[in-house]
Order: structure tokens, then sequence, then C-alpha cells
């Protein structure tokens, strides 16, 4: 018992940005499963924290009512991205939606609400293991949940086919805003959480490269996959403390492993325990 | 009972379709024929939401579908194949299916999954295979049910036996045949006249987007009119 208290005094922060990140890896695997290469997690997730940050420390709001709003406001962002953005498909919508995030993470340097490029500090760290294991577990029910519905079938079905899912009936505008804002809640959870597991938050938390480890776990893990996506965060989450002695190679080394996942299991992770054809039971 | 009036559709500056009129009947089955480039599929998609009229109207019933969006046109009770097949290919039979049934608020059962393929003529076909991995007919005949699944009141048929061996092709008439005799109005575009002579009650004729010539199948085949726009100087294979 004492080790696994020792264990867990050592790595609490590695504990919690694993839980962090696979809610993020997640919101992304939400939207690449309806075929949207839409990569705005950074920005949902940055919108998310200043949401909840700026609640926090200027209007004094409970911490878990900053979470709830941030989370909305999240959503509400990314249903409204889905209109300008509803024309666009697969690396289209990728500009397109990066270029959003960087528009994100410009205002957010330039605001006196959010602190400017020097972020905000003196958060309350109330986003504990507990909390963030909670919050990942609800959203893995959640989406559990949808996995069950129609809408999951949709889902799959726009991902195959847009033409012929309008065919049998699937409103594929309302797919996609669904499924960006849903993503959008999702990766607000995760930036609020980050806000109130880190206390400081400023821009570069929620840039380009964010969403690019963000869109490496999913492709590791595997896109259409939830549990791949999971597995692919918590595994480059680590793998940082098991390779130290690489940590001036680090990017290169994760380059090196996102080219071999795509080289020899470019279905990622997922595809070594899923074979056969999709299968949707509603 | 689908009723086009006067539909005109345009790319461009062209005319793809020019005041088509044409009734598909519950229970009987019309015949689009005419060549490569009539406007037959352009019909398909202008009925089913994919290209917008520029002219005319089309009705389900009572109900006017026109400018209906492609997914609302499709709960209303209009069904399509495609010229080229478009199954969700990495989902297996049976989820196919329950994709052509997405507009029906019940769930698809498993009776109703054997039902399907049954009609279709690929009751041996494994629900659970992955739609892309089945033969080419077999992928052919898997459209028609999931458009089955939809329960719809009119069923479009974009040349549904392109690829298909003659063999399979005779197979085909007894499926349309059993279709319309469920109570479905179903348009049949096909090159194959020896399928639209044994499956079709009506033709109409399609020639650079206006219709040339109607009626029975044998009495659209003797039309010289058709002959010509649609084979040139070989009219004995129509006949």
């Amino acid at each position: 018992m004492n080790a696994l208290a020792d264990f867990y005094a050592r790595h609490s922060q590695l504990i919690d940005q694993i839980g962090i990140n696979a809610v993020l890896a997640l919101s992304l695997s939400v939207s690449l499963q309806a075929g949207q290469l839409a990569l705005a997690q950074a920005a949902f997730m940055g919108i998310a924290a200043y949401v909840s940050a700026i609640l926090t420390l200027n209007y004094h709001w409970p911490t878990a009512a900053t979470i709830l709003v941030a989370v909305i406001a999240a959503a509400v962002v990314g249903a409204a991205l889905a209109y300008p953005v509803r024309r666009l498909r697969g690396v289209f919508l990728a500009i397109a939606t990066i270029g959003f995030g960087e528009i994100v993470r410009v205002i957010a340097n330039n605001l006196g609400v959010t602190g400017g490029a020097e972020g905000m500090s003196g958060l309350p760290q109330d986003a504990n293991t507990l909390a963030i294991y909670a919050s990942l577990a609800v959203v893995a029910l959640v989406l559990f949940l949808l996995s069950r519905t129609k809408f999951a079938l949709a889902v799959a079905l726009v991902r195959e086919d847009e033409h012929a899912a309008r065919g049998v009936g699937v409103d594929v505008g309302t797919v996609r805003t669904l499924s960006l804002a849903l993503g959008g809640a999702i990766a607000g959870l995760a930036g609020a959480l980050y806000a109130h597991s880190s206390a400081f938050i400023t821009p570069n938390d929620f840039g380009f490269e964010r969403m690019e480890q963000i869109l490496v776990w999913c492709v590791i893990g595997g896109v259409t996959s939830p549990v791949g996506a999971v597995l692919g965060a918590a595994g480059l989450s680590v793998l940082p403390e098991l390779i130290r002695f690489l940590a001036d190679y680090r990017e290169i080394t994760n380059g090196i492993i996102l080219l071999l996942v795509i080289v020899f299991v470019p279905g990622g992770l997922a595809s070594l325990w899923r074979r056969g054809p999709v299968r949707v039971r509603v | 009972m689908l009723t086009l009036e006067n539909v005109g559709v345009r790319y461009g500056g062209v005319d793809a379709l020019r005041d088509v009129s044409l009734v598909v009947e519950r229970g009987r089955v019309l015949g689009l024929i005419g060549p490569n480039g009539a406007g037959k599929t352009t019909l398909v998609n202008a009925t089913t939401g994919l290209a917008p009229l520029a002219s005319g109207s089309v009705r389900l019933d009572d109900l006017r579908i026109d400018g209906l969006p492609a997914h609302r046109i499709a709960r209303a009770g209009v069904a399509r194949t495609y010229q080229n097949i478009r199954l969700f290919g990495a989902l297996d039979v049976h989820a196919n299916l329950a994709a052509g049934a997405f507009a029906r608020p019940q769930r698809l059962h498993d009776d109703e999954i054997r039902s399907l393929l049954e009609r279709a003529g690929i009751a041996n076909v494994d629900p659970a295979a992955q739609a892309s991995s089945l033969a080419y007919g077999d992928q052919r005949r898997l459209e028609i049910a999931r458009a089955l699944a939809a329960a719809p009141s009119v069923l479009m048929l974009d040349e549904p036996a392109a690829g298909m061996n003659p063999s399979e092709t005779v197979r085909l008439v007894d499926t349309f045949r059993a279709i319309a005799a469920s109570g479905i109005a179903v348009l049949l575009i096909e090159h194959d006249m020896t399928l639209v002579r044994a499956a079709c009650d009506a033709v109409v004729v399609l020639n650079f987007g206006e219709v040339i010539a109607r009626g029975t199948p044998s009495d659209v085949a003797r039309d010289p009119v058709v002959v010509e726009a649609y084979l040139g100087t070989g009219a004995e294979a129509l006949a």
C-alpha cells in the first residue's frame, strides 16, 4: 500500500496528465469517427480553459460551475464552427480548423481578460486525480451509450459515404454539427480540467503543437476507435518518462513512432484487436 | 405514386432535362431508357434531391418533394440504388440494412433482415459479412435490399443489372416484379432491353434530356424515333 502511495506521490502529475490527454483524444475521436478531419480540439480546450479560469478568478464561481459553463461554451463554439466549414472536407477542413485554432490562440494572446501572452495564474487546483478520472469515466460512458443509438449509425454512415447517407435519410449537416459540438464539449472538459489541474494557463498551451499531439495519439491508437485513441494518448504521455535518455530527441522519437505505426499498422493499435467489418447494432 | 411534371434541370448553360413529365404508379415497373448522357441518372438525382430543379415539380402522392433536402425526400419514401454501387463497404450486411431502415422509427429485427435478403434474392448471404467482401452481383442486390429496408413507396433502380451476367440478369426480373407486386412504385433505368421488356409495364425514352417516346416495351421497341436515337441504325437490337 505504501509502495502504491509512493508511486502516486512521485507520478501524480503524469497520472493526471494521462487522464486529461485521454479525454482530449476521445474528443478528436468523435470528429474522426464522423469522417471529419476537424483539428480544432486545442482551440476548444483553450476556450473552455479560459472561460473556466475567468469565471473562477474574476467572478469567484465555484469550480464545478465554471467547468460546466466552460463545457457548454466549447460545445456551442463547436456547433457554430460547423456552419462556416459545412462544405469543407478532408485536408481543406483540417486547414480551416487549424486556422480557427490559430485565431483563438492569437485572440487569447492579445486580450486583457485572458492575461495576454502571460496567461492566467493562481487557479485553484481542484481538478485532482479522482475528478479527472471520474470525468474520463463519464465521457467514456456517454460515448458508450451513444454507440447504442441511431446517432452512432448516422456517424458511421457519414464517415463511409455522405452521399449514400443522405440517400437513406441521414441529415448529414446535423450529424456533422452534433459531432463537432460533442467533440468541442469533451475537449472543453479537458481544457477546464487542465486549467484547474495545472493552475496556470497561457495561449501557447492551446496552440498547434497541442493539436498535433492529439492527432498523433488518435492516429497511433486508431482513428475510428475511442479505445485506441485513449491507449494512444496514454502510451505517448508515458513514453517521454520511459525514454528520458532521449529527452533531447523527443519530437524525433515521436515522429519515428508515428511513421512506424502508419507504415506497419496503418489502422492504428485498434486494428490489432479489431478485425472484420464494422458492426453497428441499433 | 410519383409524379414528375415538366421537370427541367440545368447544369451551367446546358439543359440536362427539359420538360420531362412521367408518372410511376404503385405496383408497376416503369422503365426509363435512353442513350448514355440522355439524362436518366439526372432524373433520379433530381427526384431524390441531389440535383436542383430549374423548373417543374415532383410529387410523392400529394406531397410536393422538389426543393426538399435529399434526406427528407428519402424519409418521405423515395429510395434508390446507384449506377456505381454505393454500399457502406466497411460495414457488415446487417448494418447496411439497418442504414436503409434509418428513417424508420422501429429497430430492424433479424427476421426482417432475412426477409429483406430473400426479397433481394440473396438469402444465402451472411448478415455478418463485410459488404465490400460480397461478390459483385450480391453487392448490387444488397443495395436493392438496403433500399427496400426503408419500406419505400417509390424505388428508383439505376442500372441494377450493370456488370451482371445474363443468368443473373434474368433472375432480376422476378425480383423487380415481386417488389412492384408488394405495392411499391418502381422506376427502372436499364440498358438491357431483354430485362426492360420482361420487367417493365411501360417505358419512357429520354434523349438529350427530353422524352422522345413512351408506351409499352414492345411499342417503344418498334418506334423508329427510339431506334434511331438509341441505337442509330441497329434497329434489330431492340426488336
